[in-house]
């Protein structure tokens, strides 16, 4: 982050709601900052408080504890329409009796900007979403891509100084979304507007985020750029939700400055360059990516027996049953097409290069 | 027969007709054709009419008056009656839409399980019978009655409030009479409003004001038409309440139009009023109906 200014800043936000068997912490001690300019990104399985997060920021719920600030300015007793942030909401929320264009106007005629100063600033809107044409349809003449469009021009058209966008994607298939998400960081780069994008999927994630703060439970458990989230995740949760990881129950056997050694359920010894502070016999719990796992037929590593063979096209997931206990999943890329370098039931050796063995503080 | 039925598709479609045709013949059109008939007839010497006569007299008395000298003279006081009872329907309309349309939006926004007790409370007034709720409004308006002394004796007002027996009686009566009839209609286009469109508005810079006039008021405006329409027709031919709650200066269409069956004696003129009336109203409609297409072509353009 360094000297970009803040957009967006939360302290130990918390939001409760009254429920039929006592409440509910959907929101619990939030603590974030949000840079200007940035796609910022709130990642979590569903109920883990990222829209409730949104709707705070929004101002259509007060949050129960804490303060947010908008640009320095807090937030705090602010109503949703004198707050200069607006979002995309999951369902879009297009106002059906109007068309596109009175649509994409609405935001500016609430400000009682001028005639002739809408009409340009819808066209420009527009435009910018490749909707120009469509401008006096109805909202249910549209298919669900375009009114995502429209829902990001009206959004966008107030210039608002931060965008809000609760799981904008989830109502598109899959090709559309892939279009929809290169669209969105096109649009973000190009209006330079601070983007605060909340979704469950860890692949729209970490594609589209300048930085994620992965939540659950109603609680911030990680903030970092995609790659500090997906290399070094702070637990296993993070470690289990982004991607995909193998855990293994191990003991600390030795540990220096440089790193540490592990010993596995039947005895194989792995070595990290993380855990350089665990005491010898403490219990740890390492996770490591199916990617970074390398099948040999030698005789150092992970004694194990392949349990399956899955073939995927791009790469072979194979399924190790490892000889002391446990599974490991092992991830191959198909360099040399669609062969396959072990078989079912064949005995493997799994090398884990200590760059690639996490040490995770338990959850 | 059933056979048959299977393998016509056009008797099959008659045969499912058949029934509402029926109903609607029997019980719509041969009773307004025998109005249309008796409207056209010359009145009976001791009421009643004569069959055999052929005449507009009927529908000329609307206007005219006849002298003892067989003159024809304009006469306003029909009209009058008929301008009065427009006015007191689209007053009634007016203020059930004000009150109807706050108490809907009330009723869409309570969680969903309270909604329903709403609905079914304001159903309530239809379990008892019209005339003796106007008879409640007597009690309730009259000088010395409910409203009034409690004014008095909360030292509101010193003279008695004069309100029974005048056109505003009768607007109160209508309102609360035709009431439920606004707040339904409303309340079902409210309910299906999706209210994320509220939140949509506000997000967008609306305040509440201008929310509820560009996004619930049009939204709901289905709903409005309905129970505006549910409203004014059946106040133009009121008949209860103008009869209980108005005095002699303030008849409306329905007491006129009873009072040429009963103590006129005049079925024709009686007959006429009806068609009057009836033309009226599908007239409206049907204005209202083409601008209503109009308008949708226009947005489809």
């Amino acid at each position: 982050m360094g000297n970009v200014r803040a957009a967006i800043e939360a302290a130990g936000v918390t939001k409760v709601f009254p429920s039929a068997r006592g409440e509910v912490r959907a929101l619990d001690d939030a603590t974030l900052t949000i840079g200007e300019g940035e796609f910022f990104t709130l990642l979590g399985p569903s109920g883990c408080g990222k829209t409730t997060l949104l709707r705070l920021i929004a101002g259509f719920e007060q949050p129960t504890a804490g303060e947010l600030w908008l640009y320095g300015d807090p937030l705090a007793g602010l109503p949703p329409f004198k707050r200069p942030v607006n979002t995309v909401f999951q369902n879009y929320a297009l106002f059906p009796h109007l068309s596109v264009a009175r649509n994409v106007a609405f935001g500016l005629e609430m400000q009682r900007v001028e005639r002739t100063r809408i009409d340009a600033r819808v066209r420009e809107m527009l435009e910018l979403v490749q909707l120009g044409e469509l401008a006096e349809r109805r909202p249910a003449q549209l298919s669900g891509g375009q009114q995502q469009r429209v829902a990001l021009a009206r959004a966008l058209a107030t210039g608002p100084k931060v965008l809000l966008l609760d799981e904008p994607l989830s109502a598109l298939d899959l090709k559309l979304r892939k279009e929809m998400q290169v669209e969105l960081k096109r649009l973000q780069l190009e209006t330079g507007i601070t983007f605060v994008f909340v979704t469950h999927d860890q692949e729209e994630a970490l594609t589209m985020s300048d930085r994620i703060a992965v939540m659950d439970a109603g609680r911030i458990l990680q903030v970092g750029t995609p790659g500090e989230i997906y290399e070094h995740p702070a637990n296993r949760f993070v470690a289990g939700f982004i991607g995909e990881s193998n855990f293994l129950e191990a003991e600390c056997v030795a540990a220096d400055g440089a790193g540490a050694r592990f010993r596995i359920g039947g005895g194989a010894e792995l070595t990290s360059e993380e855990g350089g502070g665990c005491a010898p016999g403490a219990a740890v719990t390492l996770a490591v990516r199916p990617e970074r796992v390398e099948l040999a037929a030698g005789d150092d590593g992970i004694e194990a027996t392949v349990s399956n063979v899955v073939y995927f096209g791009t790469d072979t997931h194979y399924h190790l049953q490892i000889s002391g206990g446990g599974t490991l999943l092992v991830r191959e890329q198909n360099r040399g097409g669609a062969e396959r370098r072990f078989q079912r039931g064949d005995a493997v050796r799994a090398r884990v290069p200590a760059r690639a063995l996490r040490v995770l503080s338990t959850p | 027969m059933i056979d048959y039925l299977r393998r016509n598709a056009g008797a099959r479609r008659a045969a499912l007709i058949g029934p509402a045709m029926m109903v609607i013949g029997v019980f719509m059109l041969v009773p307004i054709g025998l109005m249309a008939y008796v409207s056209v007839l010359e009145r009976g010497e001791y009421g009643g009419v004569e069959w055999q006569s052929l005449s507009l007299d009927a529908y000329a008395s609307f206007f005219f008056e006849r002298e003892l000298d067989g003159t024809l003279v304009v006469n306003t006081d029909y009209l009058q009656i008929f301008a009065r009872s427009f006015g007191l329907s689209a007053v009634t309309t007016v203020l059930a839409l004000l009150v109807g349309f706050p108490t809907a939006l009330y009723m869409a926004l309570q969680p969903e399980r309270y909604r329903n007790l709403l609905v079914f409370l304001v159903t309530i007034p239809f379990w008892t019978n019209l005339l003796v709720r106007n008879y409640a409004w007597i009690l309730l308006l009259r000088n010395n009655g409910l409203i009034d002394g409690a004014l008095a004796r909360l030292g509101i007002t010193s003279e008695p409030i004069d309100v029974l027996y005048t056109p505003l009686a009768i607007g109160i009566g209508l309102t609360y009479s035709f009431l439920p009839f606004m707040v339904l209609p409303i309340y079902a286009s409210l309910e299906k409003l999706d209210f994320r469109l509220v939140e949509a508005a506000f997000d967008l810079g609306a305040d509440r004001t201008r929310a509820l006039a560009r996004v619930v008021i049009p939204l709901a405006m289905p709903g409005i038409v309905a129970g505006s329409i549910l409203v004014f027709i059946p106040c133009l031919g009121a008949y209860v309440t103008p009869e209980l709650l108005g005095g002699s200066k303030s008849m409306m269409i329905g007491n006129l139009i009873q009072a040429q069956f009963g103590a006129s004696r005049n079925w024709p003129f009686g007959a006429a009023l009806a068609f009057a009336l009836l033309a009226l109203v599908l007239g409206a409609m049907m204005i209202y109906a083409l601008k209503v297409r109009r308008g949708t072509s226009e947005a489809r353009a």
